[in-house]
């Protein structure tokens, strides 16, 4: 959290002596506070008050990034405990748990097939983020081997699960020219991981089964050199996860807690007793950075990344759908036409009830900048000018015969001008909530 | 080094309300269920009460829905054509209370009528001992028209009816208040739509022990952002002593995931969409385990697999055991 500028004067020495080049130590502690000085300037300031306000400027969750040969991840630096608060930004990362004692060729089969998944989500790529390799082995030759098998078939970051120094190097050799995570250090071998990590300069999860263990390795760890570290609170089921990772993102951001400010590492699948997938489900909404899979599956993985970016979206930014005319159950140029806003809860409304109803169908989605029906009408961005642009623009008269244009009940009042706007057009009124489109095109548009 | 985790402490608490009433509670249910009376946020027992897992209960109809998913004919398959046996077989399957939603027609087409909304929710009275939720077909005046009766018929049972929204609450309120029956407000994902709905209901006269408070529910990938944050921002003013916010939370995950594509139907969708029948469960049981985390204290499901699943859950949030 940053410090005010009297909150700094007071960490300063408070004499006056002009050899910063300002006037007084306020004066300074003011340019301080706005970042247009820099506190090597001042000779005097004594150590505490240097790493008090050192760490003052830093994110009290740290950035940690890693990359592959070219697809990059960052995570932490989060500021709130609710999405309402402001947002969430940084999603965390999901990758797939691999082993190298599995067979090569099935190991690399597997790969490819999770490195190809993309699904689309309102216009959205969604993708696995990369591969989590273990050296279940222990040989270093076979997760060498493994690593490079990985690399040869993904382009996507890795982390490497090799908690023994010698491991962990043939890990990082094989995976040279990336910044994979190296997971991880733990009570035992911290002095040996820490060596391999800071000669690497990558990444380090540090693994403890209390909050106080992690950070007393934490402590031990950033006196080493190594900044960028990860956390596996190493939980066990919904609750305890719960309660660790709430604890642990409170700490760092109600107490500025240093040792526990970075981003967390969890397993999902290797909980007793949970399910796999509920489980990663909880740690997307709450406060996993890198979240590792035992399973892939398509439609599970499709579901996660959904919810991921359904959580991850920000509350003052609502998904938009793209402007256009869409087609619903192949529809033919008798279809009957409707328009609504591009706001994508407004779309999925509209667009799954007359889905559900069966009428093939044309929607025309106007650019509302994003706005429900009523809303965007309110703030003039859903009105007969902008409905009657999205008509020419989609070029609605190549794909239907008739000129009939439904629009929702709520914007009634625009039927008016909308026949102005849209000279031998029949302008009618549709229902006002998206639930009663089925009812309404039986009875309507069959009569019409 | 010890580490002092930071904990909150609030002034409110979410108010209890019991569904359902047994022989000694003026009805005829084998059992009651108690939800509410939290002080803490979700599950974090460490700094406040959680005295009651969610309810999770199971939705069935007066008849043989003609519009749901083939994997939900599937799942209840004979059990569908009577709600007597639907409901016995949702009680076998787990539920803590059966939603037992009437629909707009019969069989034949024919709008359904008083006399046959009461003789469903009798039936169905005998058929299980869980607590009861009768729901309108969602039109209005039908809304009004069925639940009347039926809430005189059941006088004393401490059913849920619903649902109450902005523009159609008063009559029901007005039964269910003069028959000892509960009521659902539902608002649209908005946190002061759900206050000003539960201070009209609550200004009739209703107490507030006997309004659950419906959010709006949203289906992953539909919009169920919305209603999670709304959700935590209710619960909050709850905590933080709103009283008009201090209701139960009542969502319905199984009917929103079961209408979105992605559950409903397993062609003509793409590829990477995988297999429709684990993606379908998954919908669901993500919607409703999402939202058991943004503070639903009711859940409406429509599988039993859900049921199972979203239960072993909330069972694991519930355990009494140390985990920092």
């Amino acid at each position: 959290m940053p410090l005010s500028g009297l909150q700094i004067y007071k960490l300063l020495p408070q004499t006056n002596c002009k050899e910063c080049g300002f006037p007084t130590c306020l004066a300074f502690a003011m340019k301080l506070a706005a970042k247009q000085a820099d506190l090597k300037d001042c000779p005097y300031v004594s150590d505490e008050a240097k790493a008090k306000l050192e760490a003052a400027s830093a994110p009290p969750i740290r950035l940690v990034e890693i990359h592959g040969g070219d697809g990059r991840l960052a995570v932490g630096n989060e500021t709130v405990l609710f999405r309402h608060e402001k947002t969430f930004y940084h999603p965390p990362g999901l990758f797939l748990h691999l082993q190298d004692s599995e067979d090569l060729q099935a190991l690399g089969a597997k790969v490819a097939e999770a490195d190809a998944y993309e699904a689309d989500y309102v216009g959205i790529p969604l993708r696995l983020d990369g591969f989590a390799v273990e050296a279940a082995s222990g040989d270093a030759g076979a997760f060498a081997a493994a690593v490079s098998a990985v690399r040869e078939r993904s382009q996507k970051p890795l982390i490497l699960l090799a908690p023994q120094a010698a491991l962990a190097r043939a890990g990082l050799e094989a995976a040279q020219g990336t910044r994979p995570l190296l997971y991880a250090a733990d009570g035992e071998n911290w002095e040996a991981m820490a060596e391999v990590a800071k000669s690497a300069d990558v990444p380090l999860a540090v693994r403890a089964d209390s909050l106080e263990a992690l950070a007393d390795l934490t402590q031990k760890l950033a006196q080493t050199g190594v900044e960028d570290l990860v956390l596996d609170p190493q939980v066990s089921g919904y609750l305890d996860s719960l309660h660790r990772l709430t604890a642990i993102r409170r700490l760092a951001l109600k107490k500025n807690f240093r040792p526990l400010g970075y981003p967390m590492i969890t397993f999902p699948g290797q909980a007793q007793g949970a399910d796999e997938l509920l489980l990663a489900a909880e740690h997307i909404a709450k406060y996993a950075g890198f979240i590792v899979l035992d399973h892939f599956d398509q439609a599970e993985l499709y579901a996660l990344l959904v919810l991921r970016q359904n959580i991850y979206t920000d509350p003052q930014k609502p998904i938009q759908v793209q402007p256009g005319l869409y087609e619903i159950n192949n529809p033919d140029k008798d279809a009957p036409l409707m328009v609504t806003t591009n706001f994508s809860i407004t779309y999925f409304s509209v667009a799954n009830e007359v889905e559900g109803s069966g009428w093939p169908a044309w929607l025309m989605v106007a650019d509302a900048e994003g706005m429900s029906v009523l809303t965007a009408w309110a703030a003039g961005k859903f009105d007969a000018e902008r409905i009657a642009k999205g008509v020419k623009a989609f070029n609605v008269d190549d794909k239907v015969k008739h000129h009939k244009l439904i629009i929702p009940g709520h914007v009634a009042v625009l039927s008016g001008e909308l026949e102005e706007e849209l000279p031998g057009w029949e302008i009618m009124v549709g229902p006002r909530e998206a639930v009663d489109i089925g009812s309404y095109l039986k009875a309507m548009w069959s009569a019409s | 080094m010890t580490i002092d985790i930071p904990k909150e402490t609030y002034s409110g608490r979410v108010i209890e309300i019991t569904l359902g009433a047994t022989a000694e509670e003026g009805g005829t249910r084998s059992r009651s269920i108690t939800v509410g009376g939290e002080t803490a946020l979700p599950y974090l027992h460490f700094e406040g009460e959680i005295p009651h897992p969610p309810a999770l209960g199971l939705e069935i109809r007066d008849r043989k829905p003609d519009d749901w998913s083939p994997l939900l004919y599937q799942a209840w398959g004979e059990a569908m054509q009577d709600p007597a046996d639907w409901a016995r077989a949702a009680e076998a399957a787990g539920a803590d209370f059966i939603y037992l939603v009437l629909s707009l027609t019969d069989e034949e087409g024919q709008t359904t009528t008083p006399e046959r909304a009461v003789a469903v929710v009798k039936k169905v009275l005998e058929a299980t001992g869980l607590p009861l939720a009768v729901i309108g077909p969602g039109q209005a005046d039908l809304d009004n028209e069925l639940l009347v009766p039926v809430a005189e018929a059941t006088k004393g049972e401490r059913l849920l009816l619903g649902i109450c929204e902005d523009k159609n609450y008063r009559t029901i309120v007005a039964t269910a208040m003069a028959n000892g029956h509960l009521v659902e407000s539902r608002t649209p994902m908005d946190v002061n739509l759900a206050k000003q709905l539960v201070i009209l209901i609550h200004d009739m006269g209703m107490p507030m022990d006997r309004i659950l408070m419906d959010p709006t529910t949203g289906a992953l990938g539909y919009g169920i952002e919305y209603g999670y944050s709304v959700m935590e921002r209710l619960r909050l003013a709850a905590l933080q002593g709103d009283a008009m916010t201090q209701l139960p939370m009542i969502v319905t995950p199984g009917e929103e995931a079961w209408k979105v594509k992605e559950a409903k139907v397993g062609e003509g969708v793409p590829e990477t969409w995988g297999d429709w029948e684990r993606r379908a469960l998954t919908w669901e049981a993500l919607t409703a385990s999402t939202l058991v985390h943004s503070g639903a204290d009711v859940l409406v499901l429509r599988h039993p697999e859900t049921l199972k699943r979203v239960r072993a859950m909330v069972d694991n949030l519930m355990q009494p055991v140390e985990t920092l």
